[in-house]
């Protein structure tokens, strides 16, 4: 699976960063039928979460809800300099991690 | 998401039961939280939403959660984004699945356990469950 991770180049102390975060995934929902008449089995990131510094600062639980190659953005507050870490665990156990460096001046 | 154990698919899988899981009999009143979805979305397939929750985000005042409802897709609980003071500001941005012409809900949860809410009636011409999507 690939994936990309966006932060801001630079941030200061106590601001509030944006990240972006946008996963290759189907996130079948179960309800599709191919050519045959076989019915496609669902498959979905149900569990993403994100940590800064080894803290956990972001986690969501998704369904078939969220359309085709997830996009989330949300906001984390800069503390010290570290990385901000994304994993995920699909239906089929498939997981993955992506992560990006965040500058905080001092 | 799929039910937790013991959790009846059958119940959780309509509006009200789905609000029933998240609140537990719990009131929720409408207000500081905005849903940003399109009134008109050309197909379901994939559909922008920004929740904000108008909250100082500090560790005495912040989003424990936030919910997404939608009413009349299979599965009406979409997510759950779990947040704390550390965020600095309560927005999260992602796209939806629409099964159809339907209301949506978010919902939020604050540190103090209180329920607040949104909800946008949004218009989907082509549905997403369909078969050939």
């Amino acid at each position: 699976m690939t994936a990309r991770i966006q932060v801001p180049p630079k941030a200061r102390r106590g601001e509030a960063v944006e990240v972006r975060i946008v996963i290759q995934h189907p996130m079948e929902t179960g309800f599709r039928y191919d050519a045959m008449g076989g019915r496609t089995p669902r498959n979905v990131i149900h569990t993403l979460v994100c940590r800064y510094g080894g803290a956990e600062v972001f986690r969501a639980d998704m369904g078939a809800g969220i359309a085709a190659n997830p996009f989330l953005r949300f906001f984390v507050r800069a503390s010290e300099p570290g990385d901000i870490e994304c994993s995920w665990v699909d239906s089929e156990n498939a997981s993955g991690t992506v992560s990006a460096r965040l500058t905080v001046a001092v | 998401m799929n039910p937790p154990p013991g959790v009846d698919a059958r119940v959780i899988n309509t509006p009200e039961g789905a609000l029933q899981s998240i609140l537990s009999g719990a009131p929720m009143r409408k207000g500081r939280v905005r849903l940003e979805l399109p009134p008109i979305a050309e197909n379901g397939h994939s559909v922008g939403m920004t929740v904000k929750v108008d909250s100082p985000m500090s560790e005495a005042d912040h989003v424990r959660r936030i919910e997404l409802i939608a009413d009349k897709n299979p599965v009406p609980r979409v997510a759950t984004f779990l947040l704390g003071p550390h965020n600095g500001r309560a927005e999260v941005e992602s796209r939806l699945r629409l099964n159809g012409t339907q209301r949506v809900t978010a919902i939020a949860q604050l540190s103090d356990g209180s329920f607040w809410f949104d909800a946008v009636d949004v218009t989907v011409n082509e549905l997403a469950c369909l078969d050939g999507g």
